[in-house]
């Protein structure tokens, strides 16, 4: 794999090696030595133009397992604050021989310049760019998902016939467009759930269904429901009146939470606005798998960072 | 290119069967022994090791315990990972704590030693067992390490050019060792071909342990 | 010092007639004639090559004063002798804003200077583009540019009251609004059409309807006051039906498209190289099919460029950061053939009536005359035979943000003659000293 930059070009068997790998890498990180000398010498690069402490705190675990180099380069504060482009911090990554470089970037396609543009060599994995994607967390999701659902016998399988429901701000999420698509290649069912003004004006080619009302949702028995934040901000451009009557129509409330059935995954990519798409209640009930969500990030990214930095980089 | 068949499936249960008997009579029974074969292939033999071990101690001390037997993946602990296409990785299952046990590795091929060497350090991540000892169906020389097997099942002195492959009916199908005389360019179908009956990776796994530069005809070289 | 004087050989008239025609003084003489007293005329082969006459480009932006990074006067009228272009519109939004009469008449001045082409200014509709209040339109009309065409080109004069009184005001010395037809709330931070692809991309769209309601609003109301308005880069099948509707109304409209409008699609933002990076934005494969019919039929009046030049860093950035717009004056004789000759949708003589006559004669200049004895020698012979990967080598001007590099487009400009003057011989740009001093020399002359 030279670069991770979307999960819309992963095929099933792609998609399904990575979970795979992070399976071994699971295996690591649940014995005493959690550290690989696989990736020894090789330096990697946290390229964070937006905050994400959380991000980029599970890439560095990951690299740091692997025993790769690891270099926290936060926009804040560097010369990319006083107007450095892109190119120009990309050169002086390459000059410092990063292998891999990690990047958010609040411009959707960052990476894909990154990858493309020829100014670095290094493999490019995308944390996040804009409103486009997040594979690594749509990795990490799937791969929590096919734990609950096969435990030890994961390995090889996809998520053939899960109902996914996603629940929020589609129109800004990178997070939902990841999991879209990946969840469909592994044969998951979507479900995407908004308000009609925090939805792509033209989801036609998205394979997955597209409902406004939750409530609909859930009597339809999902396997899984996953809940995404929802910005405050976006009430003052009237994408919907108030908090409050989001909450009461889009929110995974008490009363919501004990329609589902007692295995039905409830998931949720963080940071969480307890309160208002999701009630303390669902946050911390038996049903969420948020602090696994956590957990197999380190595994995902684990496997993401072995499957662009080991190998011949000349022959793929 | 042409494959001869140096071991056959009668030659192969009987190599396993002395392993197991040398492994039981060097440790003096099974008591503390742990199997752990190298994948892919390693893993079946390590297997049938183990099935043999209780067998003969079954015969006789009637209710003594198999062996554990188990799967130690290497392959985050190469040192050749930049010169290969990425390597997908095998499962790693201990099935018991290491520390203070005698582990047998075993592997197929014992070839520069690379392998096991990093089988080593795989290991003493894992625990700290009492003693390392290594069982390999075959040896064909070539080292590149100081490593030697301790139960060996043929040696087969080979040219480095000559590419062996180990089929096991687990994997492949069927039991055999075969010698190709690697002359072909190994580019294309026809060097694997031969042994690719099984999960279709058998060319690359066989001589996982393998010597760099020379001797592989490997299409994914 | 007598001026050089060209015969031209066997060239093809847009009706398909072979004729010679000799370059004299600055005027043409087509026919029989034109062998008359060509002794010592500078003889062209012109078998195969077809007689335009001198482009008109009603919207160029030549960024200077300003942003003479990107381009100047002088690089730019060489990317329109290049092109087959002898007069260019310069859009009003330089630094400082072409809103009064000194700017306007620097720009004429500089262009003039220059000798490449003849630099027509715009004016800007509001005081710094600010959309706020009517910048001196009467002054620039006034002023040595005699400004005719006024636009906020780049921003849309989006307060309906101020479009009502600008169109209101230009009657007064025949001017017309050339409005950037873009609904600006509608567009907050836009970066490509707004549909499928876009929200696949995760790039905020820049819907049609932001287009299409500025353009409805617009013509209702020229029609309210009886003036003459002029849209800008039409790029959305819906805007050709409201222009198509506004002219069967009898409203004083015209409508240009622009040559990247005419060929490119949407899709190629999906591997966000900022070449594609233009406002408006590519479009679907549809809308792209409506322009051309409507280029077709008339509801479309004029190919215009929008050659919008920018540095090399302003591209070779991520998508968001990337400044919009492509550099259009040195390809668009070619797009257009492949888009609309080669596809049988207009003819030679189309061709001519779209990029030359029509464009002159909504902008109120003596430009575009057919290629007829008497016509001023604005001439530009443009061979249609051939077919190559367009590279940076056709690219005259400072920038190469041009979308069309590494593809085949058909055709290519051999001369360019402005006023007499071959500022394109033979595929070559005459060198800049050169065409200064022509330059002076025909001041000289009055």
């Amino acid at each position: 794999m030279r670069h991770l930059l979307s999960t819309r070009d992963l095929d099933r068997e792609t998609a399904i090696g990575i979970l795979d790998v992070a399976e071994d890498m699971a295996d690591v990180s649940s014995r005493e030595v959690k550290k690989l000398p696989t990736l020894r010498g090789k330096t990697v690069v946290n390229l964070f133009f937006e905050d994400s402490t959380r991000t980029r705190i599970s890439f560095e675990a990951a690299a740091k397992r692997l025993s790769a180099d690891v270099i926290n380069f936060s926009a804040k504060g560097s010369s990319v604050s006083k107007g450095e482009s892109l190119k120009d911090t990309a050169q002086t990554l390459a000059a410092i021989g990063a292998d891999a470089v990690v990047v958010r970037h609040s411009a959707s396609g960052a990476p894909h310049t990154l990858a493309s543009a020829g100014w670095i060599d290094a493999g490019i994995l995308n944390a996040g760019d804009g409103t486009h994607e997040h594979p690594t967390q749509a990795l990490l999701d799937a791969f929590t998902m096919r734990r609950r659902l096969h435990g030890s016998a994961s390995r090889g399988k996809g998520l053939d016939g899960v109902h996914v429901v996603i629940v929020g701000d589609i129109l800004h999420s990178r997070v939902a467009r990841s999991d879209v698509w990946l969840l469909n290649t592994l044969g998951a069912h979507v479900t995407l759930i908004a308000p009609p003004t925090l939805l792509p004006v033209d989801t036609g080619q998205w394979p997955c269904e597209i409902g406004y009302d939750l409530d609909a949702a859930i009597d339809a028995d999902p396997d899984v429901v996953m809940m995404l934040r929802i910005q405050a901000e976006r009430m003052n451009a009237a994408f919907f009146p108030n908090t409050r009557e989001y909450s009461r129509r889009w929110g995974l409330d008490a009363s919501r939470l004990d329609r589902l059935r007692s295995d039905t995954m409830v998931m949720h990519p963080g940071p969480m606005v307890r309160g208002l798409e999701i009630s303390a209640a669902a946050a911390d009930s038996a049903r969420s798998l948020v602090r696994d969500q956590v957990a197999s990030g380190v595994s995902v990214r684990m496997a993401a960072l072995y499957l662009l930095l080991s190998g011949d980089r000349e022959v793929d | 290119m042409t494959a001869r068949t140096v071991l056959h499936q009668a030659d192969i249960a009987r190599a396993l069967t002395r392993i197991s008997h040398e492994i039981l009579e060097s440790n003096r029974g099974s008591g503390d022994l742990v199997v752990l074969g190298i994948p892919t292939r390693g893993v079946a033999l390590a297997e049938r090791i183990g099935a043999t071990i209780a067998r003969i101690e079954n015969g006789t001390a009637p209710g003594a315990d198999a062996p554990p037997v188990g799967a130690l993946d290497v392959t985050m602990y190469r040192d050749d990972l930049a010169k290969h296409p990425t390597r997908a990785p095998s499962p790693t299952s201990i099935p018991v704590s290491i520390d203070g046990k005698v582990v047998v590795l075993v592997d197929d091929v014992l070839f520069s030693g690379r392998t096991i060497r990093a089988a080593l350090d795989a290991l003493s991540d894992l625990g700290r067992p009492r003693a390392v000892r290594l069982a390999v169906l075959v040896d064909r020389g070539h080292r590149e390490f100081p490593i030697r097997a301790d139960f060996v099942g043929k040696n087969l002195p080979s040219s480095s050019r000559e590419r062996i492959n180990v089929r096991v009916t687990e994997v492949d199908g069927d039991d055999a060792v075969t010698i190709d005389d690697g002359e072909a360019d190994g580019v294309g179908g026809a060097g694997r071909s031969g042994s690719d009956t099984g999960a279709g990776r058998s060319g690359s796994d066989t001589d996982a342990d393998r010597s760099d530069g020379a001797g592989r005809g490997e299409a994914d070289a | 010092m007598s001026r050089e004087r060209f015969l031209i050989e066997g060239a093809t008239l847009v009706d398909g007639q072979a004729t010679d025609i000799l370059v004299d003084d600055g005027f043409l003489t087509v026919g029989p004639d034109a062998r008359d007293g060509a002794a010592d005329a500078t003889r062209i082969d012109a078998a195969g090559l077809i007689a335009l006459p001198g482009l008109v480009d009603l919207h160029t932006h030549l960024r200077e004063p300003g942003f003479e990074q990107s381009e100047t006067v002088l690089t730019g009228t060489r990317a329109a002798a290049a092109g087959g272009y002898t007069t260019v519109f310069a859009m009003a939004n330089t630094s400082p804003v072409a809103d009064t009469a000194g700017v306007v008449e620097q720009e004429l001045s500089l262009g003039r200077a220059a000798g490449y082409a003849t630099v027509q200014p715009i004016g800007a509709v509001t005081v710094g583009l600010a959309g706020e209040r009517l910048a001196e339109l009467g002054a620039m009309a006034a002023s040595r540019a005699k400004v005719r065409v006024f636009s906020d080109d780049g921003v849309c004069v989006a307060d309906p009251l101020l479009m009502r009184r600008a169109l209101e005001y230009v009657k007064a010395f025949d001017g017309v609004i050339a409005q950037h037809a873009q609904e600006p709330r509608l567009t907050a931070g836009a970066q490509m059409n707004e549909g499928a692809l876009s929200g696949t991309l995760g790039l905020p769209g820049w819907p049609a309807v932001a287009e299409e309601s500025i353009i409805a609003r617009d013509v209702l109301l020229a029609e309210h006051v009886g003036s003459r308005l002029h849209v800008c880069h039409v790029s959305t099948a819906g805007s050709v039906d409201i222009v198509r509707w506004a002219k069967a109304r009898g409203i004083d409209v015209t409508a240009e498209v622009t040559p990247h409008h005419l060929l490119l699609t949407e899709d190629l933002v999906a591997g966000y190289d900022a070449r594609y990076k233009v406002n408006p934005p590519l479009r679907r494969a549809d809308d792209v099919q409506a322009l051309r019919e409507g280029l077709a039929d008339g509801t479309i009046d004029i190919v215009a460029t929008d050659h919008a030049p920018h540095p090399i860093e302003a591209k070779d950035c991520e998508w968001d950061a990337a400044a919009n717009g492509m550099v259009g004056l040195e390809s668009a004789l070619s797009v257009v053939q492949k888009a609309m000759v080669d596809t049988e949708l207009l003819s030679w003589t189309d061709v001519a009536r779209v990029m030359s006559a029509i464009p002159a004669s909504i902008g109120r200049v003596d430009a575009g005359a057919p290629v007829a004895s008497g016509s001023r020698a604005d001439l530009t012979l443009y061979d249609p035979g051939v077919s190559e990967v367009f590279a940076t080598d056709r690219l005259a001007g400072k920038g190469v943000n041009s979308p069309y590099l590494g593809i085949d487009l058909p055709g290519r400009v051999r001369w360019t003659f402005h006023g007499g003057t071959a500022t394109l011989r033979d595929g070559a740009l005459i060198e800049i000293d050169d065409a200064a001093a022509r330059a002076r020399e025909e001041l000289a002359r009055g």
